[in-house]
């Protein structure tokens, strides 16, 4: 086996499903300038979901066909999520859009708790786990290996993200998104719904997350309260790494976040003579993430603004 | 309503005899305080009040970056920890060092500085959001070091900590055991309320001056509008790494004192999480306004531990049963009162009387 | 205005949140007070309120005695007191303990919070005793109010160290650690072990509580191919990270402490957990001296089974009473050189301090995953 191509292929799975949910983050901030940092609870509520459903059709039709049993999970979970992210920009953000910068960013914080404590009063404190439906193949490419479900996440989240960039730029509903992000002014102006442009927003990226969610609790088969918190922070992390608001960059900041921690945690103990060993995973994230925004202060593909932004 | 209030304060704060008399109520209430709730409630709340100014300190001096110089700090709580790993290095048996808490006050309070700049120069050129997440990474590796500073070397004792930190001695006296003065008796905690009442009241002194100096007034400019700061002749880097600096300065003593009163220090303390609580003292206090803010930490301090005394109690006679984890119910409580808190009263609690009028006019739009 | 309005409200609710507590009981024995803390709220309650009832079931049994103290007739009671595995909140409820008059104190239940609590305990005179907290440094602090009812990290250390090596015959060893207090200091002992039995570490590899993903630091075992991989953590990342051992095609042996021998770990890491190791403090309960009757007993009262620790509580809390019924004093600086002293015949074995306050010959049983079943294999020391 090859390690290196391993650890790219690691790396690759692990940044898919942040791209995944860093589209989330950075289209809510491209539209509304608002860090939704509850956005990482509707990764988790999402894979809670779809566990409580597979589990329930698990014990009532032991029988179904896993795709079918997936289906239904999945469709699920992005009902509930997209009607979560809709209720939680109506009763949270709207009413702010015009208060203090930071009055939302507290709603937000506000919100992520209360979401992750009400999972909890339901779901319990316990790590939960997610029942294989699928048998787990593993097969071998460039010298690495590769379970079936590693090849469904990463399937899966190009093909969405693909779907995402075509919806924004040739369809009639993206361009309306566009023109909200340029000015929401000009855009009501110009007979666009803004609010509605918004709450779809809000549901396009809540719908993302549902599967973000879905593919991590398969693939490493855990599911828990608290496991939106940290990936909703990479994932935002992510997306200033590639620049905020500028979807092409999400993809390519999560997809270069995964790297950097795969590699760095394989690699970084060899490279400094074993003074820093895997422990520094997140600290060789947070520096190359602020030593490009050093350089590049608005993330690598952000556009350049202006200083009278 | 409201106007009547204002119109009450002002007529309070305009008579010069009733203000001298209110705040020699004040006084002496702050001083009483701690036997009133020893005798009533036990020590324990002392303690906790203790940890409450700690906390009020440690939002003053975030208020000094995010509420005067506008500068959104996720990673404040490092600061903290920076002054609380000095504390703990330089007065415990980890290196045998003991030396006196007036030389490690300034030395604590001078790391913290030090780390401030080093935290602000870089990003200087960030706005908002870039910033948010940069001071949210640099917090996070401030704690993750001093998670893995064991090896090679051994310098914080990584996950385990540092236990036996020296507590405040004046002369000799050891501050956390009882002492007798004037026929009162003082335990540990009460002594470390004064101290911190006198050193919360100086930082106080000392935030509400320098809002109103040259360099408050360039921070205020700043948070307005940076380009017309700068148009203005106002050196903006400096300025702006001094409000990072004396920002970390007032976090790193609280760490510091919060160290000796622990008399035990560990990473745990210094998650992300707590960055989060002190950000949210700040905002629903009154953002920029140095008595909303003490209202603000004192609320999120205070509140949880009574809700923490009387969540299981009352659950108990209403219902027979525990049916809500009270960490689970008090961290419900606190997420809905965030929300609704924000909603209801968008600029915090108390927010800074002239701060409105510019706040009215800030709209988001471009 | 405000603020002193707010102020008010809360002292008075600071009023009616404390209540008084009597010192006698209706027929006129004297009430003696013994603290007990764990996390009752938080992520491992379970195992804080598992503790709770351990040190409960102890006090009730004792006052069925009707005990005599210095020629007073005495009630026991438990004040339980709750830390959240927060060090702050430890010295907070350390020192409310301390405010309400208790002569000992049963817990706290992780090294990071009995560890700053015990300067608070030590600091006043009042004797402590661990059901389940296993840092060193606990009692290498010179506190002689320090104890603990469980072998500590460097006990078990060793005798992990010296089955990888000796029994498992593992030379090249592949370590992890979650950077917790725990798992670090489990790690640390187990490496020295490991270095002294000849045993060669390939390298350390570390990880924390909030991942779930360990596919780079496996990666990178995996290009080193070590006989056996050691994990100080707890089972709720062990469970993933076996699972990720098996799918990258890892054939070590995989052996882990105390916190991974539970049932939560067998749920989590399913088929691919078999032929895991992982050690547990003292003997399995079926083979502990009172253990079976300990078990019905407790299934019988809390009508739940008992988690992990009860035993241990049980039995600290009873080396406690004991010490007070020799010394003939419920006074903590009489009864403290008896407790000192202790040798007691427990659920758990029988106890006795060394110098410092650690279990002085903690026994280590081991256990391997067969069939989806922890199953005994052997128990090392116990003896001197």
């Amino acid at each position: 086996m090859d390690i290196f191509a391993q650890q790219v292929l690691n790396g690759l799975v692990l940044g898919s499903v942040y791209a995944l949910v860093a589209l989330g983050y950075t289209m809510v901030y491209g539209i509304l300038g608002l860090i939704n940092f509850a956005h990482g609870e509707v990764v988790m509520i999402g894979a809670m979901i779809a566990l409580a459903v597979v589990s329930a059709l698990l014990s009532v039709f032991p029988e179904m066909s896993p795709f079918l049993m997936i289906a239904l999970a999945g469709t699920a979970a992005i009902l509930v999520c997209m009607s979560l992210a809709f209720f939680i920009e109506r009763l949270a953000y709207r009413p702010l859009r015009n208060a203090p910068r930071l009055a939302p960013l507290i709603t937000a914080i506000g919100i992520s708790i209360l979401l992750q404590n009400i999972a909890m009063i339901i779901w319990g404190r316990k790590y939960k786990t997610v029942p294989q439906i699928f048998p787990t193949e593993t097969f071998e490419l460039f010298g690495a290996n590769i379970t079936s479900v590693q090849i469904f996440i990463i399937t899966v989240s190009a093909l969405l993200m693909a779907g995402l960039l075509v919806i924004v730029h040739f369809t009639k509903l993206g361009r309306a998104m566009r023109a909200t992000s340029e000015s929401q002014r000009v855009a009501g102006l110009m007979g666009i719904n803004v609010n509605k442009i918004i709450s779809v927003t809000f549901m396009i990226g809540a719908g993302l997350a549902a599967v973000a969610g879905i593919l991590i609790a398969g693939n490493y088969s855990v599911a828990h309260y608290s496991m939106g918190f940290m990936l909703g922070l990479k994932a935002f992390t992510a997306a200033v790494l590639g620049g905020i608001g500028n979807l092409g960059g999400a993809v390519l900041g999560g997809l270069l976040l995964g790297l950097i921690e795969s590699i760095g945690a394989g690699y970084i103990g060899d490279l400094t003579g074993g003074f820093l060993g895997s422990h520094y995973q997140d600290v060789f994230a947070f520096v190359v993430l602020i030593v490009v925004l050093v350089f590049r202060p608005t993330g690598i593909m952000g556009e350049r603004v202006s200083e009278r932004a | 309503m409201k106007y009547f209030m204002q119109d009450l304060w002002r007529r309070f704060t305009g008579n010069r005899r009733a203000l001298f008399f209110g705040y020699v109520l004040l006084f002496v209430a702050l001083a009483l305080l701690p036997f009133l709730l020893s005798n009533t409630v036990g020590r324990t709340w002392v303690r906790i009040l203790d940890f409450a100014l700690i906390y009020a300190m440690l939002a003053l001096g975030l208020n000094i970056v995010v509420g005067f110089a506008g500068l959104l700090d996720l990673g404040y709580i490092a600061f903290y920890a920076v002054g609380a790993y000095t504390w703990a290095l330089l007065a415990s048996p980890q290196f045998d060092l003991h030396l006196p808490f007036w030389a490690i006050l300034p030395i604590g309070a001078g790391m913290a500085a030090l780390f401030g700049v080093l935290l602000g120069a870089p990003t200087l050129r960030l706005r908002g959001d870039y910033l948010a997440i940069v001071t949210l990474g640099f917090g996070e590796i401030i704690r993750i070091f001093l998670n893995n500073l064991d090896h090679p070397v051994n310098v914080t004792n990584g996950p385990i900590g540092i236990n036996k930190i020296d507590p405040i001695s004046i002369g000799g006296a050891d501050l956390t055991k009882t002492h007798e003065l004037l026929g009162i008796v003082f335990s540990g905690v009460h002594i470390y309320y004064y101290v911190l009442l006198i050193l919360l009241f100086l930082t106080i002194v000392i935030c509400v001056r320098l809002e109103k100096s040259r360099i408050g007034r360039a921070w205020l400019a700043i948070r307005e509008d940076e380009l017309a700061a700068q148009a203005m002749g106002i050196n903006t880097r400096n300025v702006k790494l001094l409000a990072f600096a004396l920002g970390a300065m007032f976090g790193g003593v609280a760490g510091g004192l919060f160290a000796s009163l622990q008399g035990f220090v560990s990473p745990e303390s210094f998650g992300l999480l707590e960055s989060i609580m002190v950000l949210c003292m700040v905002v629903l206090g009154g953002m920029g306004h140095v008595y909303g803010v003490l209202l603000g930490a004192l609320l999120l301090t205070v509140l949880p531990e009574i809700l923490r005394s009387t969540a299981s109690p009352i659950q108990r006679t209403l219902f027979g049963e525990v049916y809500i984890d009270p960490e689970a119910l008090r961290m419900l409580l606190f997420g809905l009162a965030l929300i609704l808190v924000m909603l209801v009263r968008p600029t915090g609690l108390w927010p800074a009387p002239k701060r409105r009028t510019v706040i009215d006019q800030d709209i988001v739009e471009d | 205005m405000i603020l002193k309005r707010s102020l008010a409200i809360v002292v008075a609710a600071m009023v009616v949140a404390g209540c008084g507590a009597e010192s006698e009981t209706s027929d006129g024995k004297q009430i003696i007070n013994i603290g007990h803390v764990g996390p009752l709220t938080g992520p491992i309650s379970h195992l804080g309120k598992d503790n709770e009832r351990g040190a409960g079931l102890a006090v009730d049994e004792a006052n069925e005695l009707d005990l005599v103290i210095d020629g007073i007739p005495i009630q026991f009671r438990l004040l339980s007191e709750d830390d959240e595995a927060n060090p702050q909140k430890a010295t907070v409820v350390a020192q409310k303990l301390v405010d309400s008059n208790i002569v000992g104190v049963v817990g706290h239940l992780n090294s990071g919070t009995t560890i700053p609590a015990s300067t608070i305990y030590f600091n006043s005179g009042i004797p402590q005793v661990s059901p389940s907290a296993t840092a060193i440094t606990y009692t290498h602090q010179d506190y002689q109010t320090a104890h603990r009812v469980m072998a500590n990290d460097e006990q078990q250390g060793k005798v992990l160290g010296d089955y990888a090596v000796k029994t498992l015959g593992a030379m090249g060893i592949a370590i992890i650690d979650d950077r917790s207090a725990y798992g670090k200091g489990l790690a640390d002992e187990f490496e020295s072990a490991i270095k002294d039995a000849g045993g060669k570490i390939l390298t350390r590899e570390f990880t924390d509580i909030t991942k779930t993903d360990f596919t780079a630091i496996l990666t990178k075992i995996k290009g080193l191919n070590p006989d056996l991989i050691f994990y100080g953590g707890m089972d709720s990342q062990a469970g993933p990270m076996m699972k990720q051992i098996k799918n990258l095609g890892l054939t070590s042996l995989f052996l882990a402490g105390d916190g991974v021998q539970t049932t939560q770990f067998m749920v989590l890491a399913g088929a691919e957990g078999e032929g895991a190791y992982a050690s547990s403090p003292g003997l399995p309960l079926d083979q502990m001296a009172g253990g079976k009757e300990f078990r019905e007993k407790f299934k019988q009262i809390y009508r739940e089974d008992i988690q992990l620790y009860a035993p241990y509580a049980y039995d600290a809390t009873f080396v406690m009473i004991n010490a007070m019924m020799r010394a003939n004093s419920t006074d903590p600086a009489i009864y403290l050189p008896f407790l000192r002293n202790t040798d007691f015949p427990g659920v758990t074995g029988r106890i006795r301090f060394d110098e410092r306050g650690d279990l002085r010959g903690g026994s280590i049983s081991l256990y391997q995953v067969v069939e989806g079943k922890w199953q005994y294999v052997e128990t090392i020391g116990g003896a001197d």
